[in-house]
């Protein structure tokens, strides 16, 4: 198994010299390449949220796989998980707050063990609110204790968010893992087996597909044919929506495009597809995302930069709506990931 | 080294109408217009495109079109299939034409 940049004591593990290579992008004498400067352009500088609807939560960066892209640097030899304590604090704040959408990530969240818990809870103080768990797949056949998950799942009502990056193992095992393709096929048969991704049944199985390498995603309504004929056809799989997201120049990304060669051409591809429209919905604008210490961002990607937001109060046990609706949105080179041709975020195309 | 051939050049290529916008326009145009989903998808056309770029061997069409090829989510044996495509009409060509060499030869045969 790879280890994280953490513990390989990568200098990539250090978010200054992250954010120090994507300053590198903005040469003097080619400022019209800043974020800001784009974001100027098109009236939407300083960035300001639209409204606060989803509370992402990033329960930990424990996981049982190591993806080559991940911009968590997640894997099994990370510690870092949220405790009941701050969970008990996102629980007030769903309480006393109105939310659409509470987004679950990590990390394999599943691996927290909280996770049912805290499932169990939210759903308690609200029946309509919409809650999505970002799996992995494989933990689900990783061992028996996780057997169940579908039916936890289904039980709750949880919408399930998967990454599946292509309908093929050799393009899925190279950025995901040996074995990681066959697991994920099993698993999916799992959650159809219980009902998620049929027609009419109400559970919803949708699955993320990023590049796996140097190029961006194409159209997503394209992209999900394909998939679906693909994984229909030998597997007999079924799922309801497919996300195309970019991949951002952050963490184990960032390294695999500088040991590649690629970060140059991938950040100029980045900046030349620059869509104002894209910008316009980018999903910093009415999410929170809240760190497994309970720091709180502007989005997973900020997150991992150890952005947190620009208001008085940056812990989930501080939450002012007031105060986070008229905070600037921090931003750097990498959000051009998520402005990039039709737009990136959690759930994918954005124009 | 200097070459005949610059990868960063293929940015470039929007400016051919610096000396003629008129034309370049009216490519540029019908280039975009050709690539859209119609009765083809864009991506089948992307692999025809692929083919073609072989074909004809521009190096910048070959870098244009695998990176389309792969945006719109080919994976390496589709891409190599449709190469071999364009290799197989090639080699095709030529052997086709061999059927004019063994007319001739019988022609001048006794």
């Amino acid at each position: 198994m790879i280890k994280s940049l953490k513990a390989q004591n990568s200098e990539l593990a250090d978010v200054s010299n992250e954010l120090r290579i994507l300053s590198s992008k903005t040469p003097t004498g080619f400022e019209e390449d800043a974020f800001a400067s784009k974001l100027r352009g098109s009236g939407l500088y300083p960035l300001h949220p639209t409204s606060i609807d989803t509370l992402q939560i990033n329960v930990g960066k424990m996981c049982n796989q190591t993806c080559k892209h991940c911009h968590v640097d997640a894997g099994p030899d990370r510690k870092e998980i949220m405790t009941r304590e701050t969970m008990e604090h996102c629980l007030d704040v769903l309480k006393n707050n109105s939310f659409k959408v509470v987004d679950m990530t990590g990390g394999a969240p599943e691996m927290n063990p909280n996770f049912r818990w805290f499932v169990e809870e939210i759903r308690k103080i609200d029946q309509a609110i919409n809650i999505i768990v970002r799996c992995n797949l494989t933990i689900i056949v990783a061992n028996p204790s996780y057997h169940d998950l579908p039916d936890f799942f289904k039980r709750h009502r949880i919408e399930v968010v998967s990454s599946l990056p292509y309908f093929t193992a050799m393009r899925t095992d190279s950025q995901r893992g040996e074995g990681v393709f066959e697991k994920s096929i099993r698993a999916l048969k799992m959650l159809n087996d219980v009902g998620y991704g049929i027609q009419d049944s109400g559970l919803i199985l949708n699955l993320v597909y990023n590049p796996s390498g140097a190029f961006l995603p194409g159209d997503q309504k394209a992209l999900e044919m394909e998939f679906k004929k693909k994984l229909k056809e030998p597997y007999n799989i079924v799922f309801n929506q497919l996300f195309a997201i970019t991949n951002l120049p952050i963490s184990r990304f960032l390294d695999y495009l500088i040991r590649s060669g690629n970060f140059d051409d991938y950040m100029d591809k980045l900046i030349s597809s620059y869509n104002p429209a894209a910008a316009a919905s980018v999903m910093c604008r009415n999410m929170i995302s809240v760190g497994w210490d309970g720091n709180l961002y502007d989005c997973d990607f900020n997150q991992m930069l150890e952005l947190q937001v620009e208001t008085t109060g940056q812990h989930i046990s501080q939450w002012s709506t007031e105060d986070l609706t008229a905070r600037e949105i921090q931003i750097n080179q990498h959000c051009f990931g998520c402005t990039a041709g039709a737009g990136s975020s959690c759930g994918g195309a954005t124009s | 080294m200097k070459t005949y051939y610059d990868p960063a050049d293929l940015k470039n290529f929007g400016k051919i109408g610096d000396f003629q916008k008129k034309l370049a326009d009216k490519f540029f145009d019908y280039y975009g217009e050709t690539f859209k989903e119609g009765a083809l998808t864009a991506r089948e056309k992307s692999l025809i495109a692929l083919a073609v770029a072989h074909t004809i061997q521009c190096p910048y069409c070959i870098d244009a079109y695998t990176v389309d090829t792969m945006e719109k989510g080919c994976d390496e044996e589709m891409m190599m299939e449709a190469v071999h495509v364009a290799a197989a009409i090639r080699s095709g060509a030529s052997l086709v034409h061999s059927v004019q060499m063994m007319n001739k030869y019988k022609e001048l045969s006794m």
